[in-house]
């Protein structure tokens, strides 16, 4: 039984997180701004009564963030917080034809240090995100 | 166990923890007959109950304790300290039993001889029998119930979820114009729903009158054993604190209660000697201030001897001795901190287990709280425990800056002050902004340069905030929106890092709001971070000499001002319409789990949903005080004073003569009401 994936689309490109991770895909809401957080931070909002830490997977990867569309928010528990990654499309979940295996070339800048592993997978390989890596962003050490 | 034996256990439980205060006092005070009333009450309730079932132990032992209590009651008996000692064991033994039969453990062939031997005779044989067991008070605070704290919080945001969907609902309601016949029945949902949510949130909530409530005991016990004489004030504040943090704090405040009565105060030679009265006083205080819940433990003891300290650690080995000469007073104080010394000359048992403030120290770090100890010698030490609140229910006041909606924790803000009206007074040093506000300049933070916000329009309003010991400055805000008690949920790590905020919550509309840290906002714009000795505070008297008496000055609610001593003032509140309980005269409230009487109320006013209420301090115990609008806090230029043959005090504020509510005129009144 091979793991299943969410496909997401960021900064142009198509990767993976994995399935099991993940508590829901939603358009969040009510959103306010986090003054004085970190670049990657895109805001505050709720999800039920539960507070909703926003990551911008653009700004997390290094790029330049882009004008807000609506975008999805995958949501995912992580050390006991909420948070919602930001992707600009997130709408099929496929399964892993194989294992997570070390990356045969340099993905290029931003995409490094946030996806340490590929996958392939019934839509070819995908980079395999690392949600933590994220979530700290491109400033963390 | 069956039903019946768990209510019995957890009544009698509670009856225990009720009265473990109240002995004390009875002690202080043998001819309290309504203290001595309430101790005869539950031994004979404990009596009765055994009937039902089968503990003669502890049926024999009440009913001694019962027929002793009567003696005093007919006046055959005095009530002498040994006797209150024996009372105090008795207690103590029957919360063990308690215990026991909790666990479905056999009570045993003990004998309680002892106690019921010492309750029939004289006093001079008392004392040697009762040597009550330090087990027995902690235990009288049990729960009576358990719930993984897992569940609660699942019930708790499914409340809260249900708040969000009753106020969309009647937001969609609204649009219908009150057409829809669905008016009635959403307004009794609505006010159910409130009901519910506030009763699952108390579940999570203790007050820390629970854990305080301990203290009296503990002091008592230990002054006597060592030969002290220990005057307890504890204020609790009306601080709640989630269930296990009030765990968590327990070991560590009582050990530094036991630290101050055996190592702070000295016995009543040595005070005598040093010119202090002989009765040592030992003061423990909590506060809410804002994220975190303050808990100050303060003796007036010997202090630390740093000197003393200082060579300790030297001998220890722990610093070099030309270190230890040195050594700053506050670096001295920090070895307190130090892992295994302690300045007692002998181990006593009470403090000198080799438990260290060490330990203490990282007890309380561990629950994210922090440790901090000032002393001065002769004049005795102060501990200040902050621990922060977790999961807690904060009265806030949301405020909006940079177009962004925050809230800010009502227990930092001193007051509120709108520049419309021009009242406002302004200075420029340099590029800071200085308010002058009653004769002292406070510097001026713009909240929305604070969070790198773009201001939107001319900051109209500043919100005087009250830091650590008293130290102002205004918070500059584009508006000041409304109160609000909000559930404050941590943030994740990602927006704590700026350390402005300390948590976050919901709106009525669901809209995420951040709770600001106003504290760590003004040092990051350049408030000094000072700690200025808290002043011991003066009371009464002494107020009234140096700046006139302190007053609430409201509108009640046929619309005249009045004047309340804001000595007496606990705590503004709004309270439903339906917590109001008006028959003829006689009104009462119920806030919280308590029925307090009314006050203020005259025939055929109206009252306002929420009613605004003002908490006072009355005679008897806490006394509400409806009113229409709390106006500000003043100074009276002059004492109050009868005019003519009415009996209440008056004092002149502007042009108007304004009644002065104080104990007198509240027991006027609502004795009026009974009359």
């Amino acid at each position: 039984m091979n793991a299943a994936l969410l496909v997401v689309e960021v900064a142009g490109r198509r990767a993976a997180l994995p399935a099991e991770r993940i508590h829901s895909v939603i358009e969040p809401a009510s959103v306010v701004p986090v003054p004085r957080g970190p670049r990657h931070l895109a805001g505050l909002a709720a999800l039920r009564s539960r507070p909703l830490t926003l990551i911008d997977c653009r700004s997390a990867l290094g790029f330049e963030p882009e004008e807000a569309r609506a975008p999805r928010a995958v949501v995912v528990d992580h050390d006991g917080h909420l948070y919602g990654l930001l992707v600009d499309l997130a709408d099929e979940i496929i399964a892993a034809t194989g294992s997570p295996e070390p990356l045969a070339a340099d993905p290029g800048h931003g995409w490094r240090r946030m996806a340490p592993t590929m996958i392939e997978s019934a839509n070819g390989p995908l980079l395999l995100l690392d949600i933590a890596a994220l979530i700290s962003g491109p400033d963390a050490a | 166990m069956d039903d019946l034996l768990a209510e019995f256990v957890a009544e009698t439980r509670d009856m225990l923890a009720a009265l473990a205060g109240e002995v004390v006092a009875w002690e202080a005070d043998p001819t309290d007959r309504a203290r001595l009333d309430t101790i005869f009450r539950f031994v004979h309730t404990v009596k009765g109950n055994c009937g039902f079932f089968d503990f003669p132990r502890l049926e024999a032992l009440s009913h001694a304790a019962e027929d002793a209590l009567a003696d005093v009651r007919e006046g055959t008996r005095p009530a002498d300290a040994a006797l209150v000692t024996v009372v105090l064991a008795v207690l103590d033994r029957i919360a063990a039993m308690i215990e026991r039969i909790e666990r479905a453990e056999p009570l045993g062939d003990d004998t309680d001889e002892d106690l019921i031997a010492a309750l029939r005779s004289s006093a001079e044989t008392t004392a040697a029998a009762a040597q009550p067991t330090a087990a027995g008070a902690a235990l009288a605070e049990q729960r009576t119930i358990r719930l993984p704290v897992e569940l609660i919080d699942r019930v708790m945001s499914g409340v809260s979820e249900m708040v969000l969907a009753r106020n969309d609902m009647a937001r969609r309601l609204q649009g219908f114009d009150g057409l829809t016949g669905l008016e009635a029945p959403f307004a009794r949902l609505s006010g159910l729903l409130g009901e519910v949510r506030e009763a699952i949130t108390r579940t999570r909530m203790r007050r820390i009158d629970g854990l305080f409530g301990t203290f009296p005991r503990m002091v008592r016990d230990l002054s006597a054993e060592l030969g002290k004489q220990v005057q307890l004030e504890v204020e609790s504040g009306d601080v709640e604190l989630d269930r296990e943090m009030i765990e968590l704090i327990r070991d560590p405040l009582l050990h530094i209660v036991r630290n101050a009565i055996d190592h702070g105060i000295e016995p009543p030679a040595a005070r005598e000697s040093a010119g202090k009265a002989p009765v040592g006083r030992l003061s423990i205080a909590a506060r809410q201030s804002g994220n975190t819940i303050r808990i100050g433990i303060a003796d007036d003891g010997r202090g630390i001897d740093c000197a003393r300290l200082a060579d300790k650690a030297a001998a220890a080995g722990l610093i070099a001795p030309a270190e230890a000469a040195a050594l700053t007073r506050e670096q001295a104080i920090e070895l307190i901190f130090a892992a295994g010394l302690s300045t007692a000359e002998t181990v006593t048992a009470i403090s000198g287990r080799g438990v260290g403030m060490d330990v203490v120290r990282a007890n309380v770090e561990k629950i994210g709280g922090t440790l901090e100890v000032e002393s001065e010698p002769g004049e005795g030490t102060r501990f200040l425990i902050n621990v922060p609140l977790t999961l807690s229910i904060l009265p806030c006041l949301t405020v909006r800056s940079g177009g962004q909606v925050f809230a800010v924790p009502r227990s930092y803000i001193e007051e509120i002050v709108g520049t419309a009206g021009g009242q406002a007074e302004f200075a420029h040093v340099g590029e800071r902004r200085l308010l002058t506000f009653r004769d002292r300049r406070l510097p001026c933070v713009p909240l929305s340069a604070a969070l790198g916000l773009a201001p939107r329009g001319e900051a109209q309003t500043f919100v005087i905030v009250r830091l650590g010991w008293g130290d102002l400055y205004a918070l500059e805000v584009e508006d000041v929106l409304d109160h609000h008690e909000l559930v404050v949920k941590p943030l994740s790590p990602a927006i704590m890092a700026s350390g402005l905020f300390v948590g976050c919550t919901q709106l009525d509309d669901g809209q995420p709001a951040l709770l600001l840290d106003v504290a760590a906002v003004g040092y990051a714009s350049g408030i000094p971070r000072e700690l200025h000795r808290p002043a011991i505070p003066a009371k009464g008297a002494d107020v009234a000499l140096d700046h006139g008496l302190q007053v609430m000055l409201l509108t009640g609610l046929d619309g005249a001002r009045r004047a309340i001593p804001l000595d007496l003032v606990e705590q503004i509140e709004r309270a439903p319409i339906a917590a109001v309980r008006r028959r003829g005269p006689f009104a009462q409230v119920v806030l919280g789990d308590r029925i307090l009487p009314l006050a203020g109320l005259g025939e055929g006013d109206e009252l306002s949903d929420p009613q605004p209420l003002v908490r006072l301090r009355g005679e008897t115990g806490p006394v509400a005080y409806a009113v229409r609008a709390v106006i500000d806090i003043e100074h009276l230029a002059e004492t109050p004073r009868r005019v003519g043959a009415d009996p209440a005090r008056l004092a002149l504020i502007g042009e108007d003569a304004v009644e002065l509510i104080d104990e007198a005129a509240l027991r006027r009144e609502l004795e009026g009401c009974a009359a």
